[in-house]
């Protein structure tokens, strides 16, 4: 096994090794989250910019979208586009739409049934790739680590957020995500926050039913 | 300007001889009525054998017995006619194919492209040549003088006004290319060149032979204008690609078909249009033994996007993932492209100093790609509607349907984010009733009747659900949606 020598600098000029205590620079602004407890406790102030962020639920319906709409509303308020890759269920038009988001700007891509999980991770690659989207979430129900890490590099290059939602059981699984964020109990715990340390205190959203009726 | 004529002397044969695998063997076309069959056409190999163009075919026969006869179809030779002047259009944006067997087009603009006259002659007959057409071609400021001098001598240029005249002057008359062989009656009246002719008075000339005979002198001479008919492209594209051999993966065909696409590309910049819908077409042969024919039949692919579009990559993109979904269950011979609409091509309005990543792609080209791979229906949007029946609630949105996503949905008591494509029934303990109930009693007008009571539940893990249950029970829960 010939380690390879890699500097120190290297490292720290591409954040995957920070110095503790020191509050690494905040370069690229994150996008706010609409919640100003959870924009407090993230490094960048809000989703990283150009990253993949996975959401860990237990379950469908415990309150993911209830952390994102704002997010969501104000992007498509704003006439930027975002797409759902492959929802698990129908996304419910007039409760969205009460919600804040511009139904003109929300695109989904629902993959044929005969190739829906080979069909949607190719697809949210090329949606985050394109640089044509604001946000792109997706179910990447069954994805490895390997197609983890092509989606944060897509984000990446297509500068986009990237959400990845996905079952609890992969949460002690090591991720490439910039951000990891489960559903414990009622509130999100942050697991994985890169650029910053890992806050301890989780986070409470309003319940989920308090959508505006 | 101008004028090159490009004379094609053995059209016909070059036609047939394009499609034939030996070029080199004997071979003659024969035309005529079944009891007077003559030869129209001989190639050179049938030439040496003895036979003649004009021979009746028993005596052809007699010659030589090796000779490959095919039927002369005049349909195949304007077939030709009209892919050179395709071709010639490549040149010059003036080319007319009006008179049989000649092409004529507008050369002087074409020097500061293709170079001088010596070079840009030189690039026709190399291509004409790889083509396999035979050829004369003249240079001359006036297209009927081009096609006189084509005739007469090839390769001969003429590029000076003033000496024209003097030029034509010299021409015998029977060769001067007149309309209605009037040549030959002028040369029987004595008359030997043009000169002499134009000497006679126009009056006699024009009682005699009529007036197109003088049009024809005036626009020989330049004297007056000579409207041409010109070639215009056809508006719509058709390319085929024979295969040698029988194609069975989609591997094989995408070279071919990057071929096809390319030039449809080219095509299209060249009409500044685009294409919205085009068709792949999987020529298949099967030979069937017992009958001894080969039988054809073809497989259609179908690309359509929602916009025009006319980028090369981007074509070859959607075409390959159509061709990919689509199943080869017969050998392919031959593939073919075809595109009937070729709708203007409006190009997408950037921003000049717009910062975009490098691998950015529009969201349209996006959703056709998209399409193209994972089906027409797979990328949607979605719009709320007045039915107050939740499965009826949303409905999926068009491209161009802005009008229904912005549509306000009726106030309603608070409704999921997730709705479940299929009500399933609920059976969890330890249910907490939220809210409700919100009674749903709609759809009898199209025999969908609908009665239900909506509660907000709430499941031990804390997740709030909107399930149902039949008006006034509660307990048989049939979960409909999650507050998520």
């Amino acid at each position: 096994m010939g380690a390879q020598v890699i500097p120190l600098e290297s490292l720290l000029s591409a954040r995957t090794v920070w110095r503790a205590g020191r509050q690494a620079a905040p370069a690229p602004l994150g996008e706010s989250t609409g919640f100003a407890a959870l924009d407090a406790l993230l490094p960048h102030g809000g989703w990283p910019q150009g990253a993949l962020s996975e959401l860990l639920i237990p379950a469908e319906g415990v309150g993911e979208l209830t952390l994102l709409m704002p997010t969501l509303a104000r992007m498509t308020q704003a006439g930027r586009l975002v797409a759902l890759i492959a929802p698990p269920l129908c996304p419910y038009a007039p409760a969205w739409q009460r919600a804040g988001v511009d139904l003109r700007y929300l695109e989904i891509v629902q993959p044929g049934v005969d190739n829906r999980s080979r069909g949607a991770l190719w697809a949210f690659e090329q949606c985050l790739r394109s640089a044509a989207f604001s946000a792109v979430l997706g179910w990447p129900s069954n994805a490895d680590g390997a197609s983890l890490r092509r989606l944060q590099v897509a984000a990446d290059t297509g500068q986009c957020l990237g959400f990845a939602v996905r079952d609890s059981k992969h949460a002690d699984n090591p991720s490439p995500a910039a951000l990891r964020m489960e559903r414990v109990q009622g509130h999100w715990r942050i697991r994985k926050c890169r650029g910053g340390q890992v806050p301890s205190q989780g986070f409470a959203p309003p319940s989920p039913a308090v959508l505006p009726g | 300007m101008l004028w090159a004529c490009i004379r094609l002397p053995h059209l016909a044969l070059d036609a047939v001889l394009h499609d034939v695998d030996d070029p080199a063997r004997p071979l003659a076309l024969v035309t005529g009525p079944a009891q007077l069959r003559t030869l129209h056409a001989v190639n050179a190999a049938a030439a040496e054998a003895g036979l003649r163009p004009g021979m009746r075919l028993t005596a052809a026969n007699a010659v030589s017995a090796e000779t490959a006869l095919h039927d002369h179809d005049p349909e195949r030779d304007a077939r030709a006619h009209r892919f050179l002047a395709a071709w010639a259009y490549r040149h010059s944006s003036l080319v007319s194919a009006q008179w049989p067997g000649a092409i004529v087009l507008e050369a002087s603009a074409s020097f500061r492209l293709f170079g001088p006259w010596p070079q840009l002659e030189a690039k026709l007959r190399r291509e004409l040549d790889a083509l396999g057409f035979q050829h004369r071609i003249a240079l001359a400021p006036t297209p009927r003088a081009a096609q006189v001098f084509a005739g007469l001598r090839d390769g001969y240029a003429l590029s000076d006004r003033d000496t024209l005249a003097p030029t034509l002057d010299r021409v015998p008359i029977r060769r001067a290319a007149l309309p209605d062989e009037a040549g030959v009656r002028l040369h029987r009246m004595g008359i030997r060149s043009l000169k002499e002719l134009r000497e006679l008075p126009r009056d006699g000339i024009r009682r005699r032979f009529g007036l197109p005979l003088l049009e024809h002198l005036d626009r020989l001479y330049g004297t007056a204008d000579d409207p041409l008919d010109c070639y215009q492209p056809p508006d719509h594209f058709d390319s085929r690609i024979e295969m040698g051999y029988e194609v069975e993966s989609h591997q094989a065909l995408l070279f071919p078909l990057r071929r096809l696409v390319r030039d449809l590309a080219v095509y299209l910049s060249a009409r500044d249009g685009g294409v919205q819908r085009f068709v792949i077409r999987l020529e298949h042969e099967v030979l069937r033994r017992e009958a001894g024919v080969r039988e054809k039949s073809h497989t259609d692919v179908a690309v359509g996007m929602l916009a025009a579009e006319r980028d090369a990559a981007l074509l070859m993109d959607i075409a390959r993932n159509r061709l990919e979904q689509a199943s080869i269950d017969k050998p392919v011979v031959g593939l073919r492209l075809l595109a009937r609409e070729l709708p203007p091509f409006v190009p997408a309005a950037r921003d000049l100093f717009d910062t975009r990543p490098s691998q950015a792609m529009p969201w349209p080209q996006l959703r056709e790609r998209l399409r193209a791979k994972l089906g027409d229906d797979a990328v949607y949007r979605i719009a709320p509607t007045g039915d107050p029946r939740p499965e009826r609630a949303w409905r999926p949105a068009d491209v161009d349907d802005d009008a229904a996503c912005t549509a306000p949905a009726p106030i309603r008591p608070p409704r999921p984010a997730w709705l479940l494509p299929q009500p399933v029934p609920l059976r969890q303990h330890g249910l907490r009733i939220v809210s409700g109930p919100e009674r749903l009693e709609s759809g009898w007008w199209d025999d969908d009747d609908v009665r239900r009571d909506y509660y907000v539940l709430e499941t031990a893990h804390g997740q709030r659900a909107w399930a149902y249950a039949d008006p006034g029970k509660r307990g048989e829960w049939m979960l409909h949606g999650w507050f998520a």
